[in-house]
């Protein structure tokens, strides 16, 4: 007999005019990490905020049972009281605040005399950050660790309000892969303790690799749960009940038609520190890139790809840099961002909503900024010619929505990044850098996404791909550099590359 | 999720939707139709409907360059009432006491409320200090300046000319005599000719690039109330002395400022600072510049209008343009622009600063004393505010 720790019954969730969730059903046994899938938009954190109490009582039918008993939470602390904690995407911790305060933030350990009592609060919080293996004061601010350490204080966070069943948001959306890693190790052990999890991920291969069972959800609706040892258990396999048909081919094919003129080339590139002006950032760096071909950047987080790419982008990162840079054989010295774009190069966020888009904004106020001039005379704007080409790059980049006078704040994460890949084209690049241009986004819109980087090199653009990736370098690239702590490691050829050439130069790095 | 939000939200675009974007429009006809009640009907005597815009006219020049301010991410101008002090004092010493020709005064007081404007733009959009300390800063400073060059006197201002610039009527040979004003009619008449065009020539224009459009009725409907507010008002104005020149100067300002804002790449700019000023920066928009042209521009409206309210008062002390921000940024908001910034519009502040002058006028007919007024304002700020706020966060943006 199976030990049934939750149990959720025709759910139903509705918004005004729109079924979120149709008759879901999930089943999660104690002691186990159960995977939720679906693209974006599917319900999947709808689902979540019904069980938090997010969404209270009342407002969906269906029925929550948590250790066999029926529950009608109210509000977030009404679950958190019961040991159900959610853990968001977007981390909910305050930069300038410690790790200690943080954890204990509206919950703060109090004295008698009803003072905030510092020396228990840092010593709870240090003894929970142990229980995650985190080696930090809890006098640190949160500003001064990286994201990963950030995720375990979350969870340990999660370990003070004495959690049974924590909920996981798309954990390891903004870590490295090792960062990744190190965070799902960490599930499968707390795991053997008797911790129940329930986890929401895009990554398919962190479901294979450490989940129990996954549950899809398609539009609203449970589609199925997938059981480790029962049923086949593969990224495929997962893919074909998200998408509801099997896709063979997860990189669309590509004649490799690389040209042999130069479109960007990089001579010892070296950047420092925008602050710490003697911090180098990236050291020394030279590459180049063919016309017609996509040149991938692969590294962990903090590897100093960022910082070169945007660099190069009119010196929008950084401080004392040196180096030439090539655009079509010529040596150009760009200073800013606007010579970089009269000069045909393009950068892409990696962050769309913080560095990429005005959220506020229509599609067509988002599509021409970056080149305004070109739907202007005399510094007035044809406010036809405007519409006109917003509505040729939304059908031209596939983007879903019923209008271009859509706030690009309310487009799904993948049609965003539609919006701003269109802003970028419509700047008539020679050379794109595309800096992870998938991330955060579902299967479907990650394909179009290929499609259209496919058709930039086909065009004779050169286009430069950071990502985190690994599989999609590898699927996309002609050429792979591998970065580590501001250097330059390797150079590969995609056709030949695996993952764990790449891995091992990033390693091999690291030991010298 | 957001997927199906936005099927909702296409679907939404009905009675609610209107009523929301109209909402302060709404506000300020049941203000204006309560005070007509309350007043009596003295209201909309033509001598009060035509002091209405002369009164407030100071103001909807201010505000058309606080919302620049505004727009760049909530940013205000503090300093303007100082910046008017100064300048006027100028003005009003340079004429009275110096005898300087006025043609030369009133470009050198421009150029004065520039430099003021200037000065503030290069600390905040060049070496990035806080808008608010800055123009704090300049609050103190300008006022200080104003009140050394007043010495610390009432310096009353009587010449003529410069009166004529800035407050006289107009009075077309021909069409006005002393017993009848016909210019406003005309000008009425043309005005209304305009909007006809502009709304046929523009839906001509979407019909040939086989563009969406308003239905007709919405779009001539829009355009005939409009045009019969016009006509109603110089209508009245034809009552009573006819139009100011400080009418032109205002109208032309508002239009000058609607058309930028609305229609030109660097109005655009102003925005998109705003919503987002990390991806403005990187789309190769100087946004040093976006800031810096923000507050110059305040500098020379403020310079404008230490001129209009010399002209309008007679005479300028050390206390002249005392809180004379708060009217600006107030219409602002209550005209709909964003606390945030990266939101708002000229037609909106027009409204936001008639509302409040609305109501100043209301309770003054009534008798109603200042200290009433000042809770009243402030309430109506706060509402407008709130209104804005939460029906924003209805629709979940």
């Amino acid at each position: 007999m199976a030990d049934i720790i939750l149990e959720m019954k025709s759910i139903t969730k509705e918004f005004p005019g729109v079924k979120a969730l149709d008759d879901v059903n999930l089943v999660v046994e104690r002691g186990e990490i159960h995977a939720l899938i679906g693209e974006n938009g599917a319900g999947k954190s709808t689902l979540m905020n019904v069980l938090s109490g997010t969404y209270p009582a009342g407002s969906y039918t269906g029925e929550i049972y948590y250790n066999g008993e029926l529950c009608q939470f109210k509000t977030l602390k009404d679950s958190e009281a019961k040991g159900i904690v959610i853990i968001h995407q977007e981390l909910a911790l305050i930069p300038l605040l410690t790790i200690g305060e943080n954890m204990f933030l509206g919950n703060e350990k109090k004295n008698k005399k009803g003072y905030i009592d510092w020396d228990m609060t840092y010593n709870e919080a240090e003894k929970h950050m142990r229980q995650v293996g985190l080696n930090e004061s809890a006098q640190t601010l949160i500003k001064d660790i990286g994201t990963g350490k950030q995720q375990l204080v979350e969870i340990a966070k999660a370990f003070s309000k004495n959690v049974k069943l924590l909920i996981l948001d798309e954990p390891t959306s903004s870590l490295n892969d090792e960062d990744a890693r190190m965070l799902l190790d960490l599930l499968i052990e707390f795991k053997k303790n008797g911790l129940t999890s329930i986890i929401i991920t895009h990554k398919l291969n962190e479901i294979i690799y450490c989940a129990d069972k996954a549950t899809i959800i398609r539009d609203g609706s449970t589609i199925e749960t997938l059981v480790k040892g029962v049923d086949e258990f593969s990224e495929d396999r997962i893919i074909k009940g998200m998408v509801g048909r099997s896709m063979d081919d997860r990189y669309p094919a590509r004649e490799h038609k690389v040209r042999p003129e130069i479109g960007l080339e990089v001579k010892n590139w070296t950047v420092h520190h925008p602050l710490y002006h003697e911090k180098v950032v990236d050291n020394n760096v030279s590459f180049k890139v063919h016309k017609g071909e996509v040149v991938g950047f692969s590294g962990l987080q903090g590897a100093g790809r960022t910082e070169l790419a945007m660099s190069i982008f009119g010196r929008s990162y950084g401080s004392n840099i040196s180096g030439e840079l090539y655009l079509n054989g010529e040596k150009v010295d760009l200073r800013t961002p606007e010579q970089a774009i009269r000069h045909k190069l393009a950068y892409v966020t990696e962050d769309r909503k913080v560095n990429g888009l005005i959220l506020g904004e229509s599609i067509r106020f988002n599509t021409t900024l970056a080149r305004i001039d070109k739907v202007c005379s005399g510094g007035v704007i044809d406010t036809t010619a405007e519409k006109n080409v917003a509505e040729e790059m939304t059908v031209a980049m596939g983007t879903k929505t019923p209008s271009i006078e859509q706030k690009v704040g309310n487009l799904s994460g993948g049609n965003q990044q539609k919006v701003l890949l269109g802003k970028w084209m419509f700047t008539e690049p020679d050379v794109l850098i595309l800096d992870e241009p998938t991330r955060g986004i579902d299967v479907g819109a990650k394909y179009d996404i290929y499609c259209l980087i496919n058709q930039m090199v086909e065009d004779g653009k050169s286009v430069i791909m950071i990502s985190s990736e690994m599989p999609e370098l590898i699927g996309m690239c002609d050429r792979i550099y591998v970065m580590n702590e501001g250097e330059l490691k390797g150079e590969l050829d995609a056709k030949e590359a695996t993952q764990e050439q790449i891995m091992g130069y990033i390693i091999s790095a690291g030991e010298q | 999720m957001s997927e199906k939000k936005e099927i909702q939200g296409a679907a939404s675009f009905d009675l609610g939707a209107f009523l929301t974007k109209y909402s302060m429009v709404i506000a300020l006809v049941i203000v204006f139709i309560l005070f007509y009640f309350l007043t009596g009907g003295r209201l909309l005597y033509a001598q009060n409907m035509s002091n209405l815009l002369l009164q407030n006219g100071y103001v909807l020049v201010m505000a058309c360059g606080m919302l620049l301010c505004i727009l760049t991410g909530g940013n205000i101008d503090l300093s303007v009432g100082s910046v008017i002090c100064m300048v006027g004092g100028v003005a009003a010493v340079m004429i009275n006491n110096m005898g300087v020709n006025i043609y030369l005064t009133i470009l050198l007081c421009l150029v004065l409320g520039l430099a003021a404007g200037v000065w503030q733009g290069y600390w905040i959009g060049h070496v990035r200090i806080p808008p608010f300390i800055t123009t704090l800063g300049g609050m103190f400073i300008f006022r200080g300046i104003g009140r050394l060059v007043l010495d610390s006197k009432t310096v009353p201002v009587q010449d003529a000319a410069f009166l004529n610039i800035f407050t006289a009527y107009i009075k077309i040979p021909g069409l006005d005599t002393d017993t009848r004003i016909l210019s406003p009619l005309v000008v009425g008449i043309l005005a209304v000719v305009v909007i006809f065009y502009t709304t046929i020539s523009s839906r001509a224009n979407k019909a040939k690039k086989g563009y969406r459009q308003n239905s007709a009725v919405t779009d001539f409907g829009r355009s005939a109330l409009i045009s019969a507010a016009v006509l109603a008002y110089c209508y009245l104005l034809s009552q009573y002395k006819g139009i100011s020149v400080m009418l032109v100067w205002v109208v032309v300002i508002c239009l000058i400022y609607h058309f930028i804002t609305s229609k030109t790449a660097f109005g655009r700019y102003f925005y998109a600072v705003g919503g987002n000023e990390k991806a403005t920066q990187l789309s190769g928009i100087n946004t040093n510049k976006v800031y810096f042209i923000a507050y110059a521009n305040m500098g020379l409206l403020a310079g404008l209008c230490g001129l209009l309210c010399l002209a309008r008062v007679g005479s300028v002390n050390g206390s002249t343009g005392t809180s004379f921000e708060m009217d600006a940024i107030g219409s602002c908001f209550i005209g709909g622009a964003s606390a945030y910034g990266g939101s708002g519009t000229i037609p909106g502040v027009i409204i936001g600063a008639l509302l409040l002058g609305v109501i100043n006028m209301g309770m003054s007919i009534m008798g109603i004393g200042d200290s009433w007024q000042y809770v009243v304002k402030g309430g109506v700020l706060l509402v407008a505010v709130i209104f804005d706020v939460v029906s924003n966060r209805k629709s979940g943006k």
